[in-house]
C-alpha cells in the first residue's frame, strides 16, 4: 500500500512534468531569457559575481554595491554581472557563501565581489577552493599586510573599502552646526571595529564644528550612541529604530544621525518636524536618502563603489591584479562625482545659510589637511590617550579603534 | 486498494501540486522568463551535480527531523509552532558542548564528543518543548502563543550568546561564534556539508515514529488524544502526560535538527540558525496530511526547491523569492483544498474515537 502511494506521487510529478514540457514546446523560444553563454560579439565575455547581504534595491548598503556592479557593466565592454541577493541565514537558510560561490564559478565567474563583513570568514575557504578566481571582499581586512588578520587571506583575495570616516565627520559637523540643544544622537547598528570607527568619526566632526564654528565648549556637547543590535530592524531581536529615534528626541536631542542600513531615523524626524518640532536628521548609505523627508535632511554620506570596482576589474582582466587592501578616499574636488570618488556627501535641503557655508569650509579644511578628524589629542572613552596631541592616527589606529572616544555616551563593547 | 480509494488517498495533493506548478508557470510567462530555463535551473540547482545533490540532502535532514517530530505532536492534536525555538535551543546545546567542553579539551575524541553534543541538543530541545506544554496545561496558554514567545526567547538568547559570552576573540560581529574544533563537527561527505550520520539518525527517527504511532499503546493514546480530547479523557488517557511527552519527543528531534545545522551545515553557532526550517516543516506535515512517507518526500521536494532556487536566481537573475512564491502558492492551496478534518479531530463524531479505542 505504501509502495503504491509513492508510485502515485511519482505519477503526479511525471504528469506535471509532461504538462510543463507540452506547454513549453508550444511556446516559441524567447530571446534574452537566461541565455548564459552568449557574448555580444567580439572579445571574450568577462563574468563577475556580486554577493549581497540584503536586497539589491534596499536604498542602502547593498544597493550601493549593486550599482557599483552596474557601473562596471556600463564601463567595461563584454562584462556581465551575476548577482545573488539576500545571502543571510534569516532570509535564505539554504544558501551558503561556499555554495553560491561554487554556483557562480560554474556560471563562468572569474571574479567574485563579496559585500559584507559577515562573509569574510567563509570567503577564505571559498578562495582556497577556487585559486583561479579573484575574490574581492568589501569591508574586510584579511588581505591587509598592516592589519590584525595579516596573512589570513590566500593570495587571490583582496579587500576594498571607502574612507567613510571623512564623510561621517561631515555628518557630525552638519549636526553640530544645526543643533540648538547641543544634543546629538547616533543610531548605531551593532558594535564592532567598523561601527565604532564611524560613530567616533561622527563625534570628531561634531566636536570640531561645535568648537570652531559655533564657538562652544566641547563639554556642552552631548553625543549619545544607541546600538540597536543589527544593521536593520529585526522585530523581537533588535531594538526598534523607530522607537529609539523617538526616544532620542524625547530626551532632548534635536539631530539624529543614522548609522544603520534603513531609513527609520529620517522618517521619524520628518514626522516630528511635521508636528512642529525643530529636529533634523542625517541618513546614511544611499545618495537619495534625503527624499524620505527633504525638509529635515542635513545631508547624506554615501558609498560609491563603481570606480574601485572598475579599476579592480580592469586589473583582473589584464592579469595585473595582485592582492591588496584598498582603502579609497574621496575626490574632495567633487564629492558627488560618480566617476571618481569612493565616498561622497550630498548637502540636504535643510542645510542652509551659515551652516551650509561652515560645512563647506570644514570640507575644504579636510581636503587640504588643515583639519583631520583623526588628529590628536584623541582620548578613548575610558580616558586613556589614543592619539597624542598634534599627531595623525595611523590607518590601523583608525580601523581598529578599540572603544568609543572620550565625550561620547554609549557602550563601547 | 482499488483505484477509487487510491484516488481518494492522493486527493487533494494532486490539485495542490498541479496548481502550484501552473501558477508559477504563469508567473514566469507573465514576467517574461522562460519556464524551461527556470525549471531546468531548478533541477540543476537541486540534483544537477554531485555537489548540488549532497547540498539538497544536507538541507533535507533538519527538515525531515522537524517534520518527523511534528507528526507526533499533530497526531496528539497539538500545534507545536515552537518547533523553531526548540531547534534553536538544540543548536545552542550542541554549541555549548563544542565550545566549552571540546575546545577546552581537544584530547576528547569525536566519538565521545558528538554523542554528548547530540544528546545535549535533544535534551535542551525537549526541555523547551516541555515549557510550552506546561504553559498550556498549567497556565492555560495555548501552545501556539507559548511557542511563538519561546521562539523569540530562543532567538534573543542566541543573539545574546554570539554578541556576548560566546563572541569570537576578535570581537563581536554578530555573525556567529568562532568555528568549533574539527573533532566536534559531524563527519562530512567531502567536499559537501552533508553528514550521512545525520541522515541515518533522521531516517531512524522517522521509522521509530511510524512504528510508535502504528503499533504501540502510546501511539494509540496520542491518536485518541488528537481525535477527541474529552473522549480520550473519559476512556482513561491522561491528556496532560501524553501532551507533555508528545511535545518533548518533538522538541528532542527539533533539537537534533538544530545540532545538525551547527555541526554540519555551519561550523559554528550563527544568528538565526533555524531560519524558518521549523515553520517549513509544519507546512510539510500539513501538506502530507500527516502521512510519514509523504512528509519524507515533500521535505525532499522542498529542500530541492530551495537549493534549486539559488541557481535559478543566478542563471535567470529572477528574484530570489521564486521558491517562496511556489511555497506560498502551496500553502494557499492547502488552505483552499486541504483536508483539515484529519488534523482537527474534535469535530468528528464520537464513534470514531471509539473506533480508535477499539483498534
Amino acid at each position: 500500500m505504501k509502495g503504491r502511494r509513492i508510485f502515485g506521487l511519482f505519477l503526479v510529478l511525471m504528469v506535471a512534468g509532461l504538462a510543463l514540457a507540452a506547454c513549453q514546446s508550444a511556446t516559441p523560444p524567447e530571446e534574452g531569457s537566461g541565455d548564459t553563454t552568449g557574448d555580444s560579439g567580439g572579445g571574450e565575455e568577462f563574468v563577475f559575481g556580486m554577493i549581497l547581504v540584503g536586497p539589491k534595491n534596499d536604498r542602502g548598503w547593498s544597493q550601493a554595491h549593486f550599482e557599483g556592479g552596474q557601473y562596471v557593466e556600463a564601463n567595461i565592454p563584454n562584462s556581465r554581472m551575476i548577482v545573488f541577493e539576500k545571502l543571510n541565514p534569516a532570509d535564505q537558510p539554504e544558501a551558503t557563501v561556499e555554495g553560491v560561490v561554487d554556483d557562480m564559478v560554474s556560471q563562468g565567474a572569474t571574479m567574485i565581489i563579496l559585500t559584507s563583513d559577515e562573509f569574510e570568514e567563509d570567503t577564505v575557504g571559498a578562495a582556497e577552493k577556487h585559486p583561479d578566481v579573484t575574490f574581492i571582499m568589501a569591508s574586510g581586512d584579511d588581505a591587509w599586510a598592516d592589519g590584525q588578520n595579516a596573512g589570513v587571506a590566500p593570495a587571490n583575495v583582496g579587500n576594498v573599502m571607502g574612507r567613510m570616516e571623512y564623510m561621517k565627520a561631515l555628518a557630525g559637523c552638519a549636526a553640530a552646526l544645526k543643533s540648538e540643544t547641543g544634543s546629538i544622537a547616533y543610531l548605531g547598528p551593532l558594535i564592532n571595529f567598523e561601527t565604532r570607527r564611524l560613530a567616533s568619526s561622527v563625534y570628531q566632526g561634531a566636536k570640531y564644528c561645535w568648537e570652531n564654528y559655533r564657538g562652544n565648549d566641547a563639554a556642552d556637547l552631548t553625543f549619545t550612541v544607541t546600538w540597536i543590535g543589527f544593521w536593520f530592524n529585526i522585530p523581537g531581536v533588535t531594538l526598534d529604530p523607530t522607537e529609539v529615534t523617538n526616544q532620542f528626541f524625547d530626551s532632548g536631542a534635536d539631530v539624529v544621525i543614522s548609522g544603520i542600513d534603513t531609513s527609520e531615523a529620517i522618517v521619524v524626524t520628518g514626522q516630528r518636524a511635521a508636528a512642529g518640532e525643530s529636529v533634523w536628521a542625517v541618513p546614511y548609505d544611499y545618495e537619495g536618502a534625503c527624499d524620505e523627508a527633504p525638509d529635515v535632511c542635513l545631508g547624506v554620506p554615501f558609498f560609491n563603489w563603481g570606480p574601485a570596482y572598475v579599476g579592480i576589474t580592469n586589473q583582473v582582466i589584464d592579469g595585473s591584479w595582485k592582492q591588496s587592501f584598498d582603502w579609497n578616499g574621496p575626490n574632495w574636488a567633487n564629492l558627488t562625482d560618480k566617476d571618481t570618488t569612493a565616498v561622497g556627501w550630498v548637502d540636504g535641503p535643510a542645510l542652509t545659510g551659515d551652516a551650509h557655508d561652515n560645512l563647506h569650509d570644514y570640507m575644504d579644511k579636510l581636503a587640504s589637511g588643515d583639519a583631520n578628524p583623526w588628529r590628536g589629542p584623541i582620548n578613548l572613552q575610558d580616558g586613556s590617550e589614543y592619539v597624542a596631541d598634534g599627531q595623525d592616527a595611523t590607518d590601523p589606529q583608525i580601523w581598529y579603534v578599540p572603544q568609543l572616544l572620550e565625550g561620547m555616551t554609549g557602550p563601547s563593547q | 486498494m482499488n483505484t477509487r480509494t487510491f484516488l481518494q488517498k492522493i486527493w487533494p495533493s494532486v490539485p495542490i501540486l498541479l496548481a502550484a506548478l501552473v501558477i508559477t508557470l504563469l508567473l514566469l510567462i507573465v514576467s517574461d522568463n522562460s519556464p524551461l530555463v527556470t525549471y531546468e535551473a531548478l533541477w540543476t540547482g537541486s540534483f544537477g551535480s554531485a555537489d548540488r545533490t549532497l547540498s539538497t540532502l544536507a538541507f533535507w535532514v533538519p527538515l525531515l527531523l522537524c517534520s518527523t517530530g511534528l507528526l507526533v505532536t499533530f497526531t496528539a492534536g497539538l500545534w507545536n509552532i515552537g518547533v523553531e525555538g526548540q531547534m534553536v535551543m538544540g543548536a545552542i546545546g550542541a554549541s555549548w558542548i563544542a565550545l566549552r567542553l571540546s575546545a577546552a579539551n581537544p584530547a576528547i575524541p569525536g566519538w565521545i564528543i558528538i554523542p554528548v553534543e547530540l544528546l545535549t541538543a535533544m535534551g535542551l530541545g525537549a526541555l523547551w518543548a516541555a515549557l510550552a506544554a506546561v504553559l498550556k496545561i498549567r497556565g492555560g496558554v495555548h501552545e501556539i502563543f507559548g511557542g511563538v514567545a519561546l521562539n523569540s526567547l530562543a532567538i534573543i538568547f542566541t543573539n545574546y550568546l554570539i554578541s556576548g559570552p560566546w563572541q569570537p576573540p576578535e570581537g563581536g560581529s554578530f555573525r556567529g561564534t568562532q568555528p568549533f574544533p574539527q573533532q566536534a563537527l559531524l563527519p562530512l561527505l567531502d567536499p559537501s556539508r552533508f553528514s550521512p550520520l545525520s541522515l541515518g539518525l533522521a531516517l531512524l527517527a522517522l521509522l521509530a515514529v511510524v512504528l510508535t504511532l502504528r503499533g504501540t499503546h502510546w501511539g494509540l493514546r496520542l491518536k485518541a488524544l488528537g481525535k477527541n480530547l474529552r473522549g480520550a479523557f473519559i476512556l482513561g488517557v491522561s491528556s496532560e502526560r501524553e501532551a507533555i511527552l508528545a511535545m518533548m519527543f518533538c522538541g528532542a528531534l527539533a533539537g537534533l535538527a538544530g545540532s545538525v545545522r551547527v555541526l554540519s551545515w555551519f561550523d559554528s553557532l550563527r544568528q538565526s540558525i533555524s531560519g524558518g526550517i521549523g515553520f517549513l516543516a509544519i507546512l510539510i506535515v500539513l501538506l502530507a496530511g500527516m502521512r510519514p512517507l509523504w512528509s519524507l518526500f515533500i521535505a525532499l521536494v522542498f529542500s530541492a526547491l530551495l537549493n534549486g532556487g539559488t541557481i535559478v536566481q543566478l542563471r535567470t537573475q529572477l528574484h530570489s523569492s521564486l521558491s517562496g512564491i511556489i511555497q506560498g502558492t502551496l500553502v494557499l492551496f492547502v488552505l483552499l483544498f486541504g483536508d483539515f478534518d484529519r488534523l482537527f479531530g474534535p469535530n468528528q463524531p464520537q464513534s470514531e474515537v471509539m473506533e480508535v479505542a477499539d483498534e
